[in-house]
C-alpha cells in the first residue's frame, strides 16, 4: 500500500485530502464528523472581524445538474463565517487538541490595514493552528467591501496583506487565489513577493446560474432580487487546473508549494491536480453534495493509483505532468495523428461523422448499404483534431494515432521526426531563423 | 357460422373468476408511465445518432433522436409535435407497437449493451402531455374546396383523414360501426389500451376539425364504392380485415368454438370486466399477436389452464420473442407443431381438441408425424388470421390479390380515384404504426393528386 501521508510546508496530515474553508469546516461539529470519516486536514471556514458578518436567511446555494439530476456545478453567495470571533476561536482550539494528527488551518480575511492584522494573527495562532490560509478569493459581498476577491486582483494589495500576515505570524502561510483574473502569475508573483509559504487555489469563480423560466428573473434570488455567486464544483476543475500548471511551470513561482482546490471529486480529480504540480488538494462541492464518506473513495483510489504506478508516496506524484505543459508556441508542428477507428467496437451512431461533416474538416465517411452503416475516416481531410474521438460515446472506439513515416495525405509532406514548431514555421511573421 | 360468444354458464364456463380488484389490478397498464425523473434519465441515454437506425425501424418515420432530444429539454410540446406530426397516432403506438421489432431492435445501444433506449415509453411520456393537456398542435390550412371519402374509421383511415384536415380538405369518414377507432377501440389488448385510451386520442385527432364522421355505414350496403367516386374527389379505403379465418372443421360451430378477435372486442367494450364468462381450460388456435393476446387476457380474467396450440416451430411464430416470453410469463404454455384435426364435444359444448402433431422440414414444410394429442379445452379460440370482406368491393375493377388491395408505394389502387391502407392491402404487416404510415402517405398523395395545377 502507498503511503498517503502528506507534509505540505511542515503540516503533517495522514493523507492529502482536506476539507476547504466552506461550510464543510464552519464549526467543530462539522469538523469533528470530517475528521470521523477520515479526511486528512480542514482549511477552518474563514474568520473575519467582529462584528460578524451576516447571510441571507434565502437560498445561498444553487447547481447545474445533469438529467438525473447529478451536480456538475456549484453557486453560493455565502459570506465567511457569521459568527462571533472568540466562538470560532474555542471551537479550533478544542478539536485541535483532539485530533492532534489532522491539519488545521485558519483561514482568515482582514481589511487593508495593519492593526487589524496585527490584532487577530497572535490571537488565532495561539489556539494550535498549523498554518494560515490568507481568503483574497471570495468573490461576492466581501468583495464589495474591499475584502476577498477584492485584494486578490490587485498584486499589490496580495503582497501588502501576505507581508502584514507573516509579520504576525510563525506558522506558514498560505494564499489562497481567485481564479476571476486575467492571468494568474501576478498575483501568485506578488504572493511569492510578500514572502507567503505557498499558494491554494482555486477560490470560486463569478456566476449567474441561470434565469426562473417562469418570472423571468436571475435565479435564485432572495425574495425577488438576486447577485452573482461564486462557481465552484466539478465544473471549474480544467480552469483550476491550468491556473495550477501555470504557476508551477512558471520560472519565479515553479517553487512555490501549491494547494490544489476546484471540483475535486474523486481520486482521479486529485490525480489531476497533485501531477500538474499541487502538493495536496482542498474539496469543498463533493462534500457538500455528497457528504463526508466521499472521501473513503478518494482515498483507496489515490492508494491503488499509487501502487499501480509502482509509487509509494503521494510525493512521488507531485507535479509529474509539468513538464509536459508549454506553450502553444513550442507544441510539434510536424507531428501529424490521424483518427483511427475501431470498426469491432463502433456502435454505429454516427456521431463521430455528423459532427466532423457539420463542424469540422469533413474527414469521417459514411455509407449505408441497406442498413448495414459504416463509418471510415477520410485521411486526406482528416487533420487530426480529436472532436470525433471528443465525442464518440464508446471507450477507445476512435483513437488518435501518430503517423511514424511516410506522406501525410491531407497535406502531402513528408512525416519527419524532426520536430518544429511556431517560433521558427514559415507562416509567422516573427519567426527566428 | 360459428358463435362468438360464450353463452352458457356451466362448470367450467364463469363469470366472475376473479374478484373486481383482482381484475382491475390485472389489466392496468403493462409498462407503467415514466415519471419526469426516469424520461429524464432514460432521455439521457440517447446518442442522438445521425440518420438514426430507430427512425428508419418505425414504419412511420419518426424522428426519434429528435423528440428524444426535446424530451431532455423539458420541451414536451416540441417532442410531441415531432412524433404527432408524422404518425398521428404516436399515443397509441407508443403503447402497442412491438417496438423489440421495430426501433428498439435497431437502437445502437443494442450493439455494446443489450438494453435499447425505451423510445416507446418515451414516446408515451411526450405524447401524453399534449393529450392530456389537450394542446393544440395543428391547424387546418385554407380550405381547398375539395372533398375526399374514407372509408373504415381505424388507424388507417383516420390518420388519413387527418393529414388530408390538415391540408386543407373537407372529409366524410364512413364506418359500419358505432364506435369510431378500428382495433384501436375493437381489438388492442386490454393491458396496453387502459381505461378510454383509444377514444381520448380520437378526441384530440378528431378536434382539428373538417371531418364528417358517418357511423353505422357499411360499404357495400349503406354505401358503394362506386357512388363514393361519383360523390367524392377521392376515396381512401381503409376498412381493415372484416372477418376471420375459420379452422375449417366439422363441428365448428359447436358452442365453446369462438373467434378470439370477436371476444377480444366484447372484452374491450365491457366495462365490467369480472362479469365476462371466462372458460377453465382454454385452448387457442394460431400463433401471432391475437393468440399471445387472447391468451393473456384469458390468464388474466382468471381461466386456469390456458394453452397455445400452433402449427409450426417456435421461430415460424408471428408472436415476437418478447411477445411469447409475456405470455409464459403468465403462465401461458405454448405448444409448437400441432395442427388442428377435430374438435370433440360433449351434448352442447366443447370438451376438447385433437392435433396431428407435426414436424418442420428444412425447406420450411410442415409434415404430420402421424402422432396426436388431445388437450382439454371447453373453449377455443380461433386466432388463425383475419380475412378481407371483399362484397363492397367486388363489383369494381379494383385489382385484388391473395384477396387484398393492391396498391403502388403511395398507396394509389387500381383505380383513379382510390386510395388504401392498412389491414386491407396486400404486404401489409397487421400493424397499427403501419397502417397510420399508410394513411399518411396516402394522404399526401391524395392532395398531390388533387392541388396539382392548382
Ligand atoms: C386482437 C388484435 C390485437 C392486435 N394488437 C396489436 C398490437 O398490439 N400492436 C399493433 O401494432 N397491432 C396490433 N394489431 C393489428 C392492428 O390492430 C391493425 O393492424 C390495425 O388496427 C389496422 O388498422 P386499419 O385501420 O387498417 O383497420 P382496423 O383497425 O381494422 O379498422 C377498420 C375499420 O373499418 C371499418 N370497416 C370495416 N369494413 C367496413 C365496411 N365495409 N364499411 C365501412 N366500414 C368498415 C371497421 O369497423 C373499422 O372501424 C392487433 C390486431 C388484432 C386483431
Ligand atoms: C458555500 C460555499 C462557501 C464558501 N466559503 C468560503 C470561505 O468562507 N472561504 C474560502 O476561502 N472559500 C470559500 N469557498 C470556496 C471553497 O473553499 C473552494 O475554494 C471552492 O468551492 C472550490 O472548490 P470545490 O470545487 O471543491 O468546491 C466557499 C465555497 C462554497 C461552495
Ligand atoms: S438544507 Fe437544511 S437548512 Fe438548508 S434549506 Fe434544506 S432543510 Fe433548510
Ligand atoms: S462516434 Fe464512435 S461509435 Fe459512433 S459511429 Fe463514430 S466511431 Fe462508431
Ligand atoms: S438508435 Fe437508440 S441511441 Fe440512437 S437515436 Fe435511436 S434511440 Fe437514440
Amino acid at each position: 500500500m502507498a503511503d498517503l501521508t502528506s507534509n505540505f510546508l511542515g503540516i503533517k496530515s495522514p493523507n492529502p485530502f482536506w476539507l476547504a474553508s466552506a461550510p464543510p469546516t464552519d464549526k467543530a461539529y462539522n469538523v469533528n464528523r470530517a475528521f470521523e470519516a477520515g479526511w486528512g486536514g480542514v482549511s477552518w471556514k474563514t474568520l473575519g472581524e467582529d462584528p460578524h458578518i451576516v447571510n441571507v436567511n434565502g437560498p445561498r446555494y444553487s447547481t447545474m445538474m445533469s438529467n438525473d439530476r447529478r451536480v456538475i456545478g456549484f453557486n453560493n453567495i455565502e459570506l465567511i463565517t457569521d459568527r462571533p470571533f472568540q466562538v470560532n476561536l474555542k471551537e479550533m482550539r478544542q478539536v485541535k487538541r483532539d485530533w492532534p494528527d489532522r491539519a488545521l488551518v485558519a483561514s482568515v480575511m482582514f481589511p487593508m490595514n495593519e492593526e487589524s492584522w496585527a490584532k487577530h494573527i497572535p490571537i488565532i495562532e495561539d489556539t494550535g493552528i498549523d498554518g494560515f490560509e490568507l481568503n483574497f478569493g471570495c468573490p461576492h459581498g466581501m468583495s464589495e467591501r474591499g475584502m476577498g476577491a477584492a485584494v486578490g486582483q490587485v498584486p499589490e494589495y496580495i503582497k501588502q496583506a501576505t507581508e502584514w500576515c507573516k509579520k504576525y505570524a510563525t506558522v506558514p502561510v498560505i494564499v489562497k487565489l481567485t481564479p476571476n483574473i486575467t492571468d494568474v502569475i501576478y498575483p501568485a508573483e506578488a504572493c511569492l513577493e510578500g514572502g507567503a509559504d505557498a499558494v491554494s487555489l482555486i477560490n470560486t469563480i463569478n456566476s449567474i446560474m441561470r434565469v426562473d423560466y417562469d418570472s423571468l428573473t436571475m435565479f435564485p434570488t432572495t425574495g425577488g432580487m438576486g447577485t452573482h455567486g461564486g462557481y465552484c464544483g466539478e465544473a471549474v476543475k480544467p480552469i483550476a487546473l491550468n491556473m495550477v500548471a501555470e504557476i508551477a511551470r512558471n520560472e519565479k513561482t515553479k517553487n512555490l508549494p501549491i494547494s490544489g482546490i476546484g471540483g475535486v471529486t474523486t481520486w482521479k480529480d486529485a490525480v489531476d491536480f497533485l501531477a500538474l504540480g499541487a502538493s495536496n488538494v482542498q474539496v469543498c462541492t463533493a462534500a457538500m453534495v455528497y457528504g463526508f464518506k466521499i472521501v473513503e473513495d478518494m482515498k483507496t483510489g489515490l492508494s491503488n493509483f499509487l501502487d499501480e504506478k509502482g509509487m509509494n508516496s503521494v510525493d512521488e506524484l507531485i507535479g509529474k505532468a509539468v513538464p509536459s505543459v508549454t506553450d502553444w508556441k513550442f507544441l510539434n508542428l510536424n507531428h501529424v495523428d490521424k483518427a483511427v477507428i475501431d470498426q469491432e467496437k463502433c456502435i454505429k451512431c454516427g456521431r463521430c461523422h455528423i459532427v466532423c461533416e457539420d463542424t469540422s474538416h469533413q474527414a469521417i465517411n459514411y455509407s449505408n448499404d441497406e442498413g448495414n452503416r459504416v463509418f471510415t475516416v477520410d485521411d486526406t481531410e482528416c487533420v487530426g483534431c480529436n472532436l470525433c474521438v471528443s465525442v464518440c460515446p464508446i471507450v477507445d472506439c476512435i483513437t488518435m494515432v501518430a503517423m511514424e513515416s511516410g506522406t501525410d495525405p491531407r497535406t502531402g509532406k513528408v512525416i519527419t521526426s524532426e520536430p518544429a514548431d511556431w517560433t521558427t514555421h514559415e507562416n509567422n511573421p516573427l519567426k527566428v531563423s | 357460422m360459428s358463435n362468438n360468444k360464450l353463452k352458457s354458464e356451466g362448470v367450467n364456463i364463469q363469470s366472475h373468476r376473479l374478484s373486481k380488484k383482482e381484475i382491475e389490478d390485472n389489466f392496468s397498464d403493462l409498462h407503467a408511465p415514466l415519471t419526469q425523473i426516469e424520461a429524464l434519465i432514460e432521455a439521457d441515454r440517447c446518442y442522438f445518432c445521425y440518420d438514426a437506425p430507430c427512425t428508419k425501424a418505425c414504419p412511420s418515420d419518426i424522428d426519434v433522436p429528435g423528440f428524444i432530444q426535446s424530451i431532455r429539454s423539458d420541451n414536451l410540446t416540441g417532442a410531441a409535435e415531432k412524433i404527432l406530426s408524422e404518425n398521428i397516432f404516436g399515443g397509441m403506438c407508443a403503447r402497442d407497437c412491438p417496438t423489440e421489432e421495430l426501433c428498439q431492435q435497431a437502437c445502437v445501444r443494442n450493439d455494446h449493451e443489450d438494453k435499447p433506449v425505451e423510445i416507446g415509453l418515451l414516446q408515451r411520456y411526450a405524447t401524453d402531455s399534449v393529450l392530456d393537456n389537450g394542446v393544440k398542435l395543428f391547424s387546418r390550412k385554407k380550405d381547398t374546396g375539395k372533398s375526399i371519402a374514407v372509408v373504415g374509421a381505424g388507424p388507417a383511415g383516420i390518420s388519413c383523414a387527418h393529414r388530408l384536415s390538415v391540408l386543407g380538405h373537407n372529409i366524410t369518414v364512413y364506418d359500419a360501426k358505432d364506435k369510431l377507432g378500428g382495433l384501436n377501440e375493437y381489438g388492442i389488448a386490454a393491458y396496453k389500451s387502459t381505461h378510454d385510451f383509444a377514444q381520448q386520442e380520437l378526441d384530440y385527432i378528431l378536434d382539428i376539425g373538417g371531418i364528417n364522421i358517418e357511423t353505422g355505414m357499411e360499404l357495400g350496403k349503406q354505401i358503394t364504392l362506386d357512388d363514393l367516386q361519383k360523390q367524392f374527389d377521392a376515396v381512401f379505403l381503409g376498412c381493415g380485415l372484416g372477418t376471420v379465418n375459420q379452422l375449417n372443421l366439422d363441428n365448428e360451430n359447436i358452442s365453446g368454438v369462438i373467434d378470439a378477435v370477436e371476444y377480444i372486442a366484447n372484452l374491450r367494450q365491457t366495462s365490467n370486466k369480472d362479469e365476462l364468462m371466462v372458460g377453465k381450460n382454454i385452448v387457442v388456435v394460431g400463433g401471432g399477436m391475437t393468440a399471445i393476446d387472447i391468451a393473456v387476457q384469458s390468464k388474466l380474467l382468471g381461466a386456469e389452464q390456458v394453452t397455445i396450440a400452433y402449427r409450426r416451430g417456435k421461430n415460424a411464430m408471428a408472436a415476437s420473442e418478447y411477445e411469447q416470453a409475456l405470455a409464459k410469463k403468465h403462465d401461458v404454455q405454448i405448444q409448437y407443431h400441432l395442427s388442428p384435426k377435430q374438435l370433440i364435444s360433449n351434448e352442447s359444448n366443447v370438451s376438447a381438441m385433437e392435433f396431428d402433431v407435426m414436424k418442420s422440414h428444412n425447406d420450411g414444410s410442415i409434415k404430420a408425424t402421424g402422432e396426436s394429442l388431445t388437450l382439454k379445452a371447453d373453449v377455443v379460440f380461433k386466432a388463425i388470421g383475419q380475412k378481407l370482406v371483399t362484397e363492397g368491393l367486388a363489383d369494381n375493377n379494383l385489382e385484388l390479390e391473395k384477396g387484398r388491395i393492391v396498391v403502388d408505394k403511395n398507396r394509389k389502387t387500381s383505380l383513379t380515384k382510390v386510395w388504401a391502407g392498412g389491414d386491407c392491402i396486400l404486404d401489409g404487416d397487421n400493424l397499427t404504426v403501419s397502417a397510420v404510415q399508410d394513411g399518411k402517405l396516402a394522404a399526401i398523395s391524395i392532395n398531390e393528386t388533387l392541388t396539382q395545377g392548382a
